[in-house]
């Protein structure tokens, strides 16, 4: 079973339903136990760090989270649900994440150029950068799905895929049983499908 | 590098798609979830669902077929169509739109963008104008074109944007319909007044236009269109290598 973490940020139709069109049960839900006996963590968010990572750890389930995460069990998380691996973010103030990756999240027009919008908002193509399983069905400068205004920075060796807009962003990350996403594979078609097929199959 | 979008929209009443649609290969050429899908396996961005439905009825409707969509077409979808309060984006959001047009209702409720931004962010709300020349100057309509506020479009949009909406969608009523490509000059003065992404909706009739569009004003993010694509006028596979054809950034 696969467990899509319900801490009270966005709506989790899409991203439930993705995983019922490639043939995966999925349990959305609040209670720590079913985190540990989950397979599998999603962890998804959109909206703004602060009041997310608030929000995650009031809900009782950053903890346990992060006990599976260092039990080995296969994490993915989100757009939003990627940058709170982090250690810290400097949206609107300085808010810690769960640390499960070494980073800053940022705003992304500290690197882009100023004639760029913010934020980016639709499909641009992962540049691989260090080999993932979740690409194992996934050819190289395929296009996915994209908004954010922020984004995660950390050592070149926890990217797995970058982006390009007007500067390499970071797409994709990865430390060990830890996979973090910045675009939005249930809204990416069938390149994003597959990259959530491959998650599943990760450790399988 | 990022991809200039295509977008089709499709304007549901009563659970069905109205203007006709012509396609081969359908089975229900009305029925809004085939056809998302059908455009989702053939290569477009995004969608836009209108609800155009009056009665409380139809919004049931509405609701349930957006449902269905969002079980079964994953790129983003967006919403429009009687949103006027935030209770109508938690209707559509819950049933897996991830982005909300309002029009008439931002025009009725100055506080709704701001209000749905805070809840919702930013990337959520589009501001979707119906603006049509009067006497020299743009202005915004409201209730589908039909209503003249005589407010200044360009200044409402972009006050608009600093309440909040995170998208323009800028449909100009003087091309709407007329097939002749969209409204060049209204589009330009309007991506140059906002730093957020602009559709540009309304005069579409051939590939040329979009390869017009794109090119002549380059911070134009998408073109939306709906008949065309419908009566199968324009092929987005077709569209898409033609502009690709043309250097401009396209997800094939």
């Amino acid at each position: 079973m696969i467990a899509i973490v319900n801490y009270g940020v966005g709506n989790l139709f899409s991203l439930e339903s993705s995983f019922n069109a490639i043939g995966h049960k999925v349990l959305v839900t609040s209670s720590p136990s079913d985190l540990k006996d989950a397979e599998r963590i999603i962890l998804p968010g959109v909206g703004a760090f602060g009041d997310a990572t608030e929000k995650l750890f009031a809900s009782g389930l950053a903890e346990p989270l992060i006990d599976e995460a260092k039990n080995g069990k296969p994490i993915l998380g989100i757009c939003l649900g990627m940058q709170l691996l982090f250690t810290k973010s400097y949206e609107f103030g300085e808010f810690d994440g769960l640390n499960l990756i070494p980073g800053t999240v940022r705003p992304i027009r500290e690197v882009i150029p100023n004639d760029l919008k913010i934020p980016q908002m639709g499909w641009n193509s992962l540049t691989f950068t260090n080999p993932s399983a979740i690409y194992s069905r996934t050819p190289e400068n395929s296009y996915v799905y994209f908004v954010h205004s922020y984004s995660a920075f950390c050592d070149e060796r926890y990217i797995t895929a970058t982006t390009d807009y007007g500067a390499p962003l970071t797409a994709s990350v990865q430390n060990g049983n830890i996979y973090g996403v910045q675009y939005h594979p249930e809204k990416s078609g069938n390149v994003g499908l597959d990259i959530l097929r491959a998650f599943c199959e990760v450790g399988a | 590098m990022i991809t200039k979008r295509i977008i089709p929209c499709l304007d549901v009443k009563d659970g069905r798609v109205v203007k006709g649609v012509n396609f081969q290969g359908l089975n229900d050429v009305n029925s809004p979830v085939e056809l998302a899908k059908f455009y989702s396996d053939n290569g477009a961005d995004e969608l836009v669902f209108y609800d155009i439905t009056a009665s409380s009825d139809g919004r049931k409707i509405f609701t349930d077929i957006l449902r269905e969509t969002a079980r079964n077409v994953f790129i983003p979808l967006t919403v429009g169509g009687g949103i006027s309060a935030v209770s109508d984006f938690e209707r559509v959001l819950s049933c897996g739109a991830d982005k909300v047009s309002v029009n008439t209702g931002a025009i009725r409720n100055p506080s709704l963008i701001p209000e749905a931004a805070k809840l919702y962010g930013s990337q959520c709300v589009v501001i979707s104008a119906d603006v049509k020349r009067v006497g020299g100057q743009f202005h915004v309509f409201a209730r589908g074109g039909r209503d003249d506020t005589g407010i200044e479009a360009v200044g409402w949009i972009k006050r608009c944007v600093d309440a909040g909406a995170g998208e323009v969608v800028l449909n100009s009523i003087d091309t709407d319909g007329v097939k002749k490509g969209f409204d060049i000059e209204m589009l330009k003065a309007v991506c140059d007044a906002v730093s957020v992404p602009v559709i540009a909706s309304g005069g579409a009739g051939k590939i040329e236009d979009f390869v017009e569009l794109f090119r002549e004003v380059p911070k134009a993010d998408a073109g939306l269109a709906a008949s065309i694509f419908h009566f199968g006028e324009v092929a987005i596979g077709d569209l898409k290598v033609r502009m690709n054809d043309e250097n401009i950034p396209v997800r094939l």
